[in-house]
């Protein structure tokens, strides 16, 4: 974190219904000696998240109705544009993200636009199987193909961008199902947008328990292909065309 | 019968179409499709012999075919100019959600520090 142009970094914490987790992943966050801004944004929970993220002492941005993460961090990336931060990076509002990982994960931008943490980079214990697993070493492949460099885990929502990266997120960032993942690094590639991964670990979620249906794997093996072939016909953006300021 | 069945359904649509553009209840965008199609079921509820003269030369041998045919083409049309639309509303939305909820965070944070300003001005000035 010595890099001066890493000054203001934001940390962004989309929460959907998220209240039993929320306080704790924003005080651990809070905690860390980096002094990170964090802005979690409520999509439209129907619990106490806004009330608890702001307790805990996190900036809220409150949707007025459920976007879906894609449409979450679209919030949060153009409040990042705005408030002239210089990088930003997304982080679970489940606890599943360690807090101490978010400055490893921020030095991969120290030589590129997107750093991705990404969980299967031999650390950590986290596993998948079946068509889960297919789809995301298919996904894996094609899109470290296409970066020029190895990306293990490209659906991870640990992530962070420079202002390179939020222009390119700004102009193209889906709030389409797997959008938020696939699609926008797949036309950030194609854009110019330099990607790196750096290994993580994952940790166990702090509420809420993750899917393991195996029809469900295999909708999920379709979409994401579906997604990604979508990405790769869509227009690159043109960068450095920076938001006109409001007001 | 059937004639002025056709051609009592084709006026009242044309009608509805026209009182709604006058209302204001419906965009022009919107009501030039449902006029075209209006008016085009009048001119053939007037002249039934047209369809067969259109099916004839287009060589559809019934001519009732060629009137679903188009049909369906045109409610295919309407189907996805409504989907388009939507879409363009729907991300408009999204826009001003973002907007709202970026302006509602300022204005908090403006007030809480009117709100500091204002506990200390009155000891300030004792």
């Amino acid at each position: 974190m010595t890099d001066p142009l890493l000054q203001r970094v934001l940390v962004i914490m989309p929460a959907w219904n998220e209240g039993l987790a929320v306080g704790n992943t924003v005080r651990e966050v809070l905690a860390r000696p980096e002094k990170y801004d964090i802005l979690v944004v409520n999509d439209g929970s129907t619990d106490n998240t806004a009330e608890v993220a702001a307790n805990a002492g996190a900036t809220v941005l409150h949707l007025p109705f459920n976007l879906g993460v894609g449409g979450a961090m679209r919030a949060g990336f153009k409040y990042a544009s705005r408030h002239n931060y210089d990088a930003v990076i997304q982080v679970d509002a489940d606890g599943q993200h360690d807090p101490k990982d978010i400055a490893v994960v921020l030095q991969g931008l120290e030589n590129a636009d997107i750093s991705i943490g990404a969980r299967f980079a031999d650390k950590g214990t986290y596993s998948v199987s079946g068509p889960r697993k297919w789809a995301m070493v298919f996904l894996a492949k094609t899109i470290s193909t296409l970066a020029g460099t190895r990306l293990t885990d490209v659906t991870s929502g640990f992530r962070a961008a420079n202002t390179r990266g939020i222009a390119q997120y700004l102009d193209h960032y889906p709030a389409e199902y797997l959008g938020d993942t696939i699609d926008s690094l797949v036309v950030a590639i194609r854009s110019g947008c330099k990607v790196t991964q750096v290994p993580v670990e994952m940790r166990a979620r702090q509420a809420g328990t993750p899917s393991h249906n195996p029809a469900k794997a295999a909708i999920y093996l379709g979409r994401s292909i579906f997604a990604f072939l979508f990405a790769l016909t869509r227009k690159p953006s043109t960068l450095f065309q920076t938001e006109p300021e409001a007001g | 019968m059937s004639v002025i069945a056709a051609l009592i359904l084709s006026i009242v649509i044309v009608l509805i179409v026209f009182d709604m553009l006058r209302r204001k209840k419906i965009r022009e965008k919107y009501a030039a499709l449902w006029l075209l199609v209006g008016l085009s079921m009048l001119v053939l509820a007037a002249f039934p012999r047209l369809l067969e003269i259109v099916a004839h030369t287009l060589h559809v041998q019934v001519p009732s075919n060629l009137l679903f045919a188009m049909s369906i083409v045109l409610a295919l049309g309407v189907c996805l100019h409504l989907s388009w639309e939507i879409s363009v509303v729907e991300d408009e939305t999204r826009v001003l959600a973002e907007e709202a909820a970026i302006l509602r965070a300022q204005i908090d944070k403006l007030e809480s520090r009117i709100d500091a300003l204002t506990d200390q001005s009155p000891r300030n000035e004792t």
